[in-house]
């Protein structure tokens, strides 16, 4: 029997909700950190209003710590503008793997879903283009402004409990963040082929090689970016 | 609520360099057809980067040299659960659910 529903293409709204549901068991790390962040940001002094505009206009999850961090230590301002230039540099990798997907839509369409590109959204984004090979706008977009509006609540909720919670670190919930991106990972790793595998695994050993040296003698941020351009030209070179 | 000039400035500042590496992928895929070795060399970025996040945290830095660098061993054991979990479950709310309880857990008895 044919299900004429199922094979009607999808309309753009149920192509957003379905980038909606796909974004909910993400919502925990953004829950976890976002909140994190209110209560790190109003333990350091500064007011919901700063905390607000950092997360509406920056949305960056670990640069806004470090943000705060460095304004604490008084900072000069191009040094933290510099810091987060670098830190969120890794972006521009991110968007560079998913934006071909996007190539039949317009230039605004696009502007959009990369102003709201993170590490999340791009995770789950790129786990979706592994197994399907195409993405559709809408379906980004849901993706991308629930995880948006739920930050900027998460970050709004943290700094009204920061007088109460004093060390966020002991429910655990900034390992959501790290968490995610193991589940995604291992998804991604079992979607590949399994001629594929085992080049794929020693990839990604090289990436915790060039990991730990690199970290000797530079700035985590900065670690992973050379990292994983470094692996991914192993890759690349080794395939046969 | 309230905030100063220098602080609207930081946000200005920081709003940019992190908007323009977000953005511009997205209009040079439209303007150019990447090669084919970039999209394969593309193709190896997610499973890169994603590991490359995941180690970061491994690795407690404090100084330079060898001998600065520690392992946060409440982290590694969190870890370890955490991608068994991942490989058994082969579900993303399953395994951050656990992950969180797990790090919970070991923070308290460490």
């Amino acid at each position: 029997m044919i299900n004429e529903t199922a094979l009607a293409p999808a309309s753009e709204k149920q192509l957003f909700w379905q980038g909606v549901k796909d974004c909910v068991p993400t919502l925990l790390g953004y829950i976890g950190i976002g909140g994190a962040f209110g209560i790190v940001g109003s333990a350091s002094n500064f007011s919901m209003l700063e905390i607000v505009l950092l997360s509406v206009f920056v949305y960056a999850g670990s640069a806004q710590f470090i943000i705060c961090a460095l304004l604490v230590a008084h900072t000069p301002l191009s040094v933290v503008v510099f810091t987060t230039f670098i830190v969120n540099l890794r972006h521009f990798l991110m968007g560079l793997t998913v934006a071909p997907a996007f190539r039949s839509y317009s230039i605004w369409r696009n502007i959009g879903i990369g102003t709201l590109l993170t590490d999340e959204t791009f995770g789950v984004a790129s786990t979706k283009l592994m197994g399907q090979h195409r993405l559709q706008a809408s379906w980004m977009n849901g993706l991308n402004i629930t995880a948006y509006l739920c930050w900027i609540a998460s970050s709004i909720v943290g700094a009204c409990l920061g007088q109460w919670i004093s060390n966020p670190e002991m429910l655990g919930l900034d390992f959501a963040l790290t968490a995610m991106f193991v589940a995604l990972l291992i998804l991604q790793l079992q979607q590949v082929a399994s001629a594929k595998l085992k080049p794929m695994l020693f990839v990604v050993g090289y990436t915790i090689i060039f990991m730990f040296v690199l970290m000797l003698f530079l700035p985590s941020h900065l670690a992973v970016i050379i990292a994983t351009i470094l692996a991914a030209t192993i890759g690349v070179l080794t395939e046969r | 609520m309230s905030t100063t000039a220098s602080f609207i400035w930081i946000i200005i500042g920081c709003a940019i360099v992190t908007w323009i590496p977000r953005v511009l992928p997205f209009i040079l895929v439209k303007k150019v057809i990447l090669p084919e070795v970039i999209m394969r060399w593309l193709s190896y970025i997610p499973i890169c980067i994603l590991t490359a996040l995941i180690v970061e945290h491994v690795w407690k830095v404090d100084g330079a040299g060898i001998s600065a660098i520690s392992v946060d061993l409440p982290f590694l054991y969190a870890l370890i659960t955490t991608v068994v979990v991942a490989i058994w479950s082969r579900s993303l709310s399953i395994t951050v659910l656990v992950g969180v309880i797990a790090m919970a857990i070991i923070r308290y008895f460490t």
